[in-house]
């Protein structure tokens, strides 16, 4: 293990928990969104068999991979303050988990 | 074995469970990693082990994702023709038809198909944490527990699809 190994910058991994967190939350934003409106989900059936699934994981997907290289190219090289990245990533993917939830989508929308 | 039982068990059996087994195994790798505790070497041999072990984990957890839903997923949700009263073979409306087993699909597929692609997001995260810092990860003890949460997440949306498919697979298999 070299100095230089140590002395990594923690950008991009930074960029990567982040997307982690943003992929999550827009999964569940999503699924949400689906939930809460048929024409959401509707426009989410990109595939029959497989119906909106595959809209609403696909635009998680993509999320995750987008940012993490749009992150990633602003954090390459650079020092972030890794702890408020990495919570605001674990709130990020805390939505992603409860939207998810298929109590929390009668309980958001009112009891429906 | 029919083709659909073959890939019901490929996705949940072999994919999925490589993840929920392999899990312990790295999660303990992980912690392990601290240079107070391991030598230059011992790390070193360690990390490579580890980044391997954190890459298969995270391709098995993809496959069973994409499987599940590409391959498995259209045969439970396929409608039967207009008439049939026989569901055997079309799980999901099985399930549905009947107020004792309506819950597996309302609550147990609903939440296990949207929670599951949780697991793949995180384990790549984790198995590209390790990747990047290396041995140098011994000396990163913030993002280490970091790691460790995250992958603790994959674990928990990959085991909620692990149970419910299996309870749902002796509920209304696919055949």
């Amino acid at each position: 293990m070299t100095t230089a190994e140590i002395n990594k910058p923690n950008g991009p991994v930074a960029a990567a928990l982040l997307a982690g967190g943003i992929g999550s939350a827009v999964l569940g934003l999503a699924t949400f969104g689906s939930e809460a409106s048929e024409a959401i989900g509707a426009s989410l059936n990109w595939y029959k068999p497989v119906g909106p699934l595959m809209g609403k994981s696909s635009l998680g997907i993509i999320a995750f991979f987008l940012f993490w290289a749009i992150l990633n190219y602003i954090w390459k090289g650079k020092e972030t303050n890794f702890t408020r990245v990495a919570t605001i990533a674990m709130v990020l993917v805390v939505i992603g988990l409860i939207l998810t939830f298929p109590p929390a989508w009668g309980i958001l929308l009112g009891g429906e | 074995m029919s083709i659909n039982d073959l890939w019901t068990t490929m996705h949940g059996m072999v994919f999925g469970f490589i993840f929920l087994l392999g899990f312990a195994g790295a999660l303990v790798g992980v912690y392990m990693m601290k240079s107070e505790w391991l030598t230059t070497e011992g790390t070193n041999a360690n990390v490579s082990r580890l980044r391997i072990f954190l890459w298969l984990l995270a391709i098995a957890v993809w496959l069973a994702v994409f499987s599940g839903t590409y391959i498995v997923y259209p045969w439970y949700r396929a409608a039967p023709p207009e008439g049939l009263t026989d569901l055997t073979n079309f799980p999901r409306f099985l399930l549905l038809a009947n107020e004792s087993t309506a819950f597996w699909h309302k609550f147990g597929m609903e939440w296990k198909e949207h929670v599951a692609f949780i697991s793949p997001m995180a384990a790549t995260v984790v198995a590209f944490v390790a990747q990047y810092y290396g041995a140098a990860l011994a000396r990163k003890p913030e993002i280490r527990r970091w790691v460790m949460i995250f992958f603790v997440v994959a674990f928990f949306a990959a085991s909620i699809a692990g149970m419910f498919g299996a309870f749902i697979t002796k509920a209304a298999p696919i055949r």
